[in-house]
């Protein structure tokens, strides 16, 4: 946000440089991001080919695996390649399943993705009456039950919240299967949970934006005309208290894609984050910088709609040099 | 006493009644005691700092040794249910080891985990943060490059990378995998430190009363430890009482994704993965590390808000 100054009047001129600057950034960011992450995976010991210790194949093996995915060139040269390769969007062959990179991160994507928007409309189903109602009823019981929950769900890991709901849900009541995926049932708990968190977070921030803007002078001249109560609440409160809660939606959901390989991990669901989580216990180099990549596409994504939405949405923002 | 200088010895002298004076840490710290939930926050990291500390003492078994097959799979006492054994309180666990001390034991990691790195984190980010806002150039250039990279990575995927890479080094098994982690968790975290100092530290320079202290020869070094830092100290202390649930929430699902501690070292991260599997068998060797992560994770995010009430009230939500 530091980029952002309060003042007069909106230049669109400007927050269109400002938009292609930013963009232009993100190439290089990914590069960089790109670099680290191969750094890393280099820096581990063992090769992907002596994952299994009771049955090591012979050297020989290994040595004609390593040629065919390039792993015997020295680090340097197979980042270029890896680079040059990216550039043509050939994410290479997972060293471990022998498929396309972006064949595995094709099959997996759309499940995340669908869990992802699901939670995500969950939460805001749940966080903006949630939200405005507790500031319209600040410090009345139904504020402090909501803000319990609000600290509840943002307080408590998602996986140790699966564990809860599986003992109640799955073992208890067996209402929904404990892990798989397919049929409806299926999707309630990893959605529910998943959508715990960023609607606790929604709902805080839609609750302090709404406290905000009730004691702003123009709701008390809005007040002081005879508007009905109505009218000031939806036309004058809501209306502004909304911007900073569309802000933060961008990076809520980054929160839900990138978080949510803890949670397809957990209720084995097939996503894209149960195959990151599968490529790092296995050193699937091509998996592991495949999916990063995208994460971290998401993520700066995400953090330039903050600031883009944020100029547009409120006017006495002006982007600054 | 013409020289009398605090408002209670000329209140005294005067002989009227004066409100009893308070520094604004002290009337932090009053306010914080007040907050009900942040003192029961208090009270529970206390409680598991006690326990992590006499756990050898505590503990009615060794935390790794193996009943099995006399007693594995054995069902707290309270359940009723026929697989119990009245020598462990809490059952034994899918190797018969006694869960009630794995997780009394378990309890130093996470407390080691949720202290050592934040420390580490805040030495190094206040200091870079300081010195890039204070100084400006080209070590402020660096940092904020750096940091838009860093931010590019989601945190926790950051730090299972630099988990997963170096955990079968032999620098990886140092204290059972507990270095790596310290060192991992520092490495994302510093970036956000620095940062939040800097913005704190540009704000906070062109203020009169720095300008005052420049005009008078404060040092640099003066300038930013003596007028900078106290100033920029409410924000980074909450962050820090944040950050250090955080750390033990990083450990924690390092640990029950498999590439945290190092088993047999009990951590109750360690304990989910190790139970999961067994989940509808015998559920009370899983819930049990989850509830003390969930009471020790809403401690800390309790005396977390009222950190932030206490100091600075206009942030209050």
């Amino acid at each position: 946000m530091n980029v952002l100054r309060v003042l007069s009047g909106i230049h669109f001129k400007t927050v269109l440089k400002y938009t292609i600057r930013r963009l232009l950034l993100v190439i290089p960011t990914l590069f960089f991001v790109a670099l680290i992450t191969f750094g890393l995976a280099k820096a581990a010991p063992g090769s992907p080919f002596d994952r299994n210790p009771d049955k090591p194949p012979k050297q020989e093996v290994i040595d004609r695996w390593n040629r065919f995915y390039g792993l015997d060139k020295p680090v340097h040269e197979q980042f270029i390649l890896y680079i040059v390769n990216v550039a043509k969007l050939d994410f290479g062959l997972s060293v471990v399943r022998q498929r396309p990179v972006v064949e595995i991160i094709g099959q997996g994507f759309p499940v995340t993705a669908q869990l992802g928007i699901q939670a995500l409309l969950l939460a805001l189903a749940i966080a903006l009456p949630l939200g405005v109602i507790s500031a319209l009823k600040q410090n009345t019981v139904i504020d402090y039950v909501s803000l319990f929950f609000a600290t509840i769900g943002t307080t408590i890991p998602s996986f140790v919240m699966a564990i809860f709901f599986i003992y109640l849900f799955a073992l208890g009541l067996k209402w929904f299967p404990i892990t798989g995926w397919g049929t409806p049932q299926h999707l309630v708990m990893p959605t529910v949970i998943l959508a715990m968190g960023a609607a606790a977070f929604l709902a805080r921030i839609t609750r302090a934006s709404m406290l905000e803007a009730i004691r702003q002078d123009y709701v008390r001249t809005a007040r002081s005309k005879g508007l009905r109560e109505q009218v000031v609440v939806v036309g004058h409160v809501l209306k502004n208290a909304m911007i900073p809660v569309a802000t933060v939606v961008g990076p809520a959901t980054a929160g839900l894609i990138t978080g949510s390989f803890i949670i397809e991990t957990f209720f084995s669901v097939p996503g894209m984050g149960r195959e990151y989580v599968r490529s790092i216990l296995s050193l699937d180099y091509p998996v592991i910088m495949g999916t990063t990549l995208l994460y971290a596409f998401f993520i700066i994504i995400a953090n330039l709609s903050v600031d883009l939405v944020y100029g547009m949405l409120d006017p006495r923002i002006k982007v600054a040099n | 006493m013409a020289t009398a200088s605090t408002t209670q010895e000329r209140s005294a002298e005067l002989n009227v009644l004066a409100r009893k004076q308070r520094s604004l840490w002290g009337d932090a710290v009053y306010r914080l005691m007040r907050n009900k939930a942040a003192v029961g926050g208090l009270i529970v990291i206390a409680a598991a700092f006690l326990v992590a500390i006499f756990a050898p003492l505590l503990a009615p078994y060794d935390p790794i040794l193996i009943n099995q097959p006399v007693a594995s799979q054995m069902e707290p006492q309270w359940t009723g249910s026929k697989y119990t054994d009245a020598r462990f309180l809490l059952g034994t666990d899918f190797l018969g080891r006694d869960i009630l001390s794995r997780l009394m034991y378990a309890s130093r990691v996470s407390m080691v985990v949720g202290f050592i790195p934040t420390a580490i984190v805040f030495g190094l980010g206040v200091t870079v943060g300081l010195v890039a806002g204070f100084f400006g150039g080209w070590i402020d250039q660096l940092l904020m490059r750096f940091t838009d990279i860093i931010y590019a990575f989601p945190d926790f995927l950051f730090l299972i990378i630099i988990v997963a890479a170096f955990r079968q080094s032999a620098f990886g098994k140092v204290m059972d995998g507990l270095l790596l982690i310290f060192v991992a968790i520092a490495v994302v975290g510093w970036v956000g430190v620095a940062r939040l100092t800097r913005g704190q530290v540009l704000s906070l320079k062109e203020r009169e009363f720095v300008e005052a202290a420049r005009s008078v020869g404060a040092t640099s070094r003066r300038l930013m430890t003596k007028h900078l830092l106290p100033n920029a100290l409410a924000p980074l202390i909450v962050t820090a009482a944040f950050a250090v649930p955080s750390a033990i929430l990083g450990e924690a699902t390092l640990s029950f994704l498999g590439v945290g501690i190092v088993p047999p070292t009990a951590s109750w991260g360690g304990m989910i993965n190790e139970g999961f599997p067994l989940f509808s068998t015998n559920p009370w060797a899983v819930l049990m590390p989850a509830l003390c992560i969930s009471v020790v994770m809403l401690a800390f995010t309790f005396v977390g808000d009222g950190l932030r009430d206490a100091l600075d009230p206009r942030m209050k939500t």
